[in-house]
């Protein structure tokens, strides 16, 4: 698509976009959004870039190819899950550290393996996505 | 023998002399470590047995168990008593024996390695067929021998006819393998326990519910392992495989799996008129069937292979009875066997390998030149022939008076006299014509074998010796403590003897000698007229092949007409069934009719459906696909918006998104496609509107049914509650997602990664197909 005004807008948008699909990623546990809202929005940022710039400009951006990404995804919602394996938990059974107290109420925030697990649903999805859609793009 | 005679009979062997492709250059260096390590691990495990002896021998069977699967009642648990310590012995005594041969037998061969792991792992896989407790467990490595013996059989992958045979001996093992899973799982069920031991101690299972099916599928299993007529074909076919293999798999060990099958559900199967009939005829007929294809073949190779079937069907047959004769004839021959036809096939090998064939015209006078190898033939031959004072003769004399003891006693005990007459004139020909007879033209000059070579021939042919000279120690030690674990309950004993005095059985191994002698004199006169008649006869493994083509252009004739990669076909056979069903189910479970209650809808509900219906006209009436997709675009978020409307965020923020992408994805992908014709639309557009009727009516009236019942909130309610103190999380959506289905949602993003990846090989495969014809 040659036209300087939707290239010129993209690279805005897809930034806005993008970062806005981190902020869904991350407050999904209490608000509607999550891992799997967050990589459709993230893949919607990079086929906006894909459609102005082309999909080799785009694979640029993004350094890691997209089965790349899913893959690493997939391979980090398995650590999530044997993470608890090795605490001696069930496979999945998510586990959670406060930090700055000793429970929810009093923590200042946590580190848990379930926003590990949603990370690696927003990685699967964002790249699964997008490698169809270069697929598709790239198809002449 | 005349020149002319060898050169008339040579075209009537049915494989030709094998290629000296499998064969090692004899300076090239044997002692590796596949071939020496396996080996010393095989011995040491005979050593471990070993020591278990007395132990059984006192009637103490040991027990090991492994939980593996236990929810299934699935244990690695394993079993050794009399029966399971003969087979583990003869296994890995044998074994080691074989490994060191065959590191010397295949030494430089470029795929020794490979050769060494097959057969090592075939080893492991037989030893736990035998000492395997738990029904499940055994079939695992009856499988797994199977298909080592798939990999051993086609060794020589270069040659197609190798590649076949292993394949024919595959499906047919493997066919029967799954009829015996069938078997055993009806067993276990209906039985309450997986455990054969427990099974056995239980009692017989004649007369129960399931007895006659589980019985026919577990004979199913036996007879194509253990290549009982009509399902024998594959057993010379697998001759294919190197020598030691055939020694090893093919005489010694994985064909008598079926023969221990049979052993070890004796005390749960054996008794019944269907047992005793079957396994008589079936063992009979095998056995003289056998004798006398021995005869015919002048590869000595295939002659050992049709006699080893003999000792299958006689094993068979002896089985068929219950008496402490019958099983203890069944398990002293199983073990002289063993000893002497794993000797002989590795004589045959030390031939082969010495003179460079196997043809029984050509070979003659080797005595000079292999002074040893003739004489462990000679062991093993005399054992063969049942010739006092080896263990073979005892073991006919027990075999005649088993035969006379059985039920069908007037069949069993001729057939017995033929099949034993044939071994003995066999015997002459294959331990005796080769050193002592008339020498042909040889390919090469014989010279005595290597010593790893020799030495599995002389020790089991000695131990076919000692074992004959002390048959009150092999009975107390081997042969009983298996006739005890076969009948299930301790047995008298004292039935295994070098003499027992003048009594019929004794009269009847004379007639044999007598009938055998007769035979081998006669057998070059004897074999063409066998030829001759086996031209005229029906040839199974022709028809083998006949039914093999037969069944690959069924398979490709209905997946021809199944999948005929039109995907609107697909779609429309998947609606269709879905329609069906559907139907059908709302018909039998009687569902009524729904009041729709439109008095509620404001409107919003009004306005979001017209744009639904509006996107669905829009689809219908237009011929251009984008348009037609932007109407289905319209539909989805007519349907995100229902969503919002009713408060759920996090659906339809999914379901925008997904709406948008599949529009964007699609959208990429149409810009490349034609235009619609419209001929082709008009065509197939009557049954398409039937059936998306059908399938949109459907599943209307499903879902106002749904929604008419009363609301089952327990779920909601618990997900409410716990969501936020156990997960720590208010969104419930998420917190399903994420914390308590978790493992689902790890199934669904490795089916997204799936399919993408799936879509990019595909997609990029198109790519290469375009690149390539440009």
């Amino acid at each position: 698509m040659n036209s300087i005004i939707f290239t010129a807008g993209a690279r805005l948008l897809v930034a806005l976009v993008f970062v806005f699909s981190l902020f869904m990623l991350l407050r999904g546990h209490h608000l509607p959004g999550g891992g799997f809202i967050g990589g459709l929005l993230g893949a919607v940022a990079f086929i906006i870039y894909s459609l102005a710039c082309g999909p080799e400009e785009t694979r640029r951006a993004l350094r890691v190819s997209p089965e790349g990404i899913a893959v690493i995804g997939l391979g980090i919602a398995l650590l999530a899950g044997l993470f608890s394996f090795f605490m001696g938990d069930p496979f999945f059974t998510g586990q959670w550290y406060w930090v700055g107290g000793d429970s929810y109420e009093t923590a200042a925030f946590s580190i848990n393996s379930v926003l590990v697990f949603d990370i690696g649903v927003y990685l699967v999805v964002l790249g699964g996505i997008l490698s169809l859609t270069f697929a598709f793009e790239e198809e002449t | 023998m005349s020149r002319s005679l060898a050169h008339e009979t040579a075209h009537l062997t049915r494989s030709p002399t094998p290629t000296m492709a499998e064969h090692s250059d004899p300076n090239a260096p044997w002692k590796t470590l596949s071939g020496i390590g396996t080996s010393a691990i095989t011995a040491a495990l005979f050593l471990f047995f070993l020591q278990y002896v007395p132990t059984i021998a006192a009637g103490e069977p040991v027990r090991w168990v492994i939980p593996w699967i236990p929810s299934l009642d699935v244990n690695l648990s394993f079993w050794l008593d009399g029966l399971s310590l003969m087979f583990a012995l003869l296994i890995t005594g044998i074994g080691a024996m074989v490994m060191l041969y065959a590191a010397k037998y295949l030494a430089g061969h470029p795929q020794y390695d490979r050769f060494a792991l097959y057969l090592f792992a075939f080893m492991l896989s037989m030893l736990g067929v035998v000492l395997a407790d738990n029904l499940i467990a055994l079939f695992v490595f009856w499988e797994l021998t199977t298909f080592t013996s798939y990999l051993l059989i086609g060794f020589s992958h270069a040659d197609p006819k190798s590649r076949r045979n292993a394949l024919q001996a595959l499906l047919l093992t493997a066919t029967g393998g799954l009829a015996l899973l069938a078997g055993f799982i009806l067993m276990g069920v209906s039985q309450g326990t997986f455990e054969m031991s427990q099974i056995n101690a239980a009692g017989s299972l004649v007369g129960q519910e399931f007895y006659t099916l589980i019985l026919f599928l577990v004979l199913a299993g036996a007879f194509t392992k253990s290549a009982q007529v009509p399902f024998h074909f594959w057993l010379p076919n697998a001759m294919a495989a190197p020598t030691p293999v055939s020694a090893y798999l093919h005489s010694a060990t994985m064909v008598k799996a079926g023969v221990y099958l049979l052993a070890r559900t004796h005390p749960a199967l054996s008794g019944s008129d269907l047992w005793i009939w079957i396994l008589s005829i079936f063992g009979a007929v095998t056995a003289v069937f056998a004798s006398f294809m021995a005869l015919r073949q002048t590869d000595l190779k295939q002659t050992l292979a049709y006699t080893t079937l003999m000792a299958l069907g006689t094993l068979v047959m002896f089985l068929a009875g219950s008496t402490g004769y019958a099983i203890t004839a069944a398990m002293t021959f199983l073990l002289v066997h063993s000893l002497y036809k794993a000797g002989l096939f590795l004589t045959i090998g030390i031939i082969d390998h010495a003179t460079g064939t196997r043809d029984a015209n050509l070979l003659g006078g080797l005595k000079k030149a292999m002074p040893i190898t003739a004489m462990a033939a000679a062991v093993a031959g005399l054992a063969m022939a049942g010739i006092p004072p080896f263990l073979g003769f005892i073991a006919k004399e027990v075999a005649y008076a088993g035969a006379l003891e059985m039920h069908l006693w007037l069949f069993v005990v001729p057939m017995a006299l033929i099949a034993f007459a044939l071994m003995f004139a066999v015997a002459g020909i294959v331990a005796y014509k080769p050193f002592y007879g008339p020498q042909g033209d040889l390919p090469h000059e014989p010279h005595e074998g290597p010593w790893p070579m020799l030495l599995g021939p002389v020790v089991l042919g000695s131990c076919g010796l000692l074992f004959g000279l002390m048959p009150g120690l092999t009975a107390y030690y081997l042969i009983e403590p298996a006739v005890n674990a076969v009948m299930g309950a301790p047995d008298t004993g004292g039935r295994v003897k070098l003499w027992a005095g003048f009594n019929l059985p004794l009269l009847l191994s004379l007639i044999t000698f007598a009938l055998g002698f007769l035979i081998y004199l006669k057998h070059q006169a004897l074999r063409e007229r066998l030829a001759r008649i086996e031209a005229k006869s029906p040839d199974l493994d022709a028809s083998w092949d006949v039914f093999l083509d037969w069944f690959v252009r069924f398979s490709k004739g209905q997946t021809g007409l199944i999948q005929t990669g039109v995907l609107r076909q697909y779609m429309f056979a998947t609606f269709a069934v879905f329609a069906v069903t559907v139907l059908i189910t709302l018909i039998t479970r009687g569902a009524g009719g729904v009041n729709l209650n439109l008095a509620g809808l404001g409107l919003m509900e009004w306005g979001i459906s017209l744009l639904i219906a509006a996107g669905t006209v829009l689809v219908l009436l237009t011929s251009s696909r984008i348009t037609a997709l932007v109407g289905l675009g319209t539909v989805g978020i007519g349907v995100a918006l229902i969503f919002i409307a009713y408060s759920a965020p996090d659906v339809a923020i999914t379901q925008l998104l997904v709406e948008l992408l599949v529009v964007v994805l699609l959208a990429l992908a149409l810009l490349k496609m034609p235009y619609l014709d419209k001929g082709n639309v008009q065509k197939h557009s009557f049954p398409n509107a039937v059936l998306a009727i059908a399938v949109g009516v459907l599943t209307t009236w499903v879902l106002l049914l749904v929604v008419d019942q009363p609301f089952d909130r327990r779920l909601t309610e618990f997900f409410e509650a716990a969501s936020w103190t156990q997960a720590f999380g208010r969104n419930i959506v998420n917190v399903i997602l994420v914390d308590f289905r978790t493992l689902d949602t790890f199934g669904e993003i490795a089916v997204v990664l799936i399919a993408a990846l799936g879509a990019f090989v595909l997609l990029k495969g198109m790519r290469a197909a375009k690149e390539e014809k440009k």
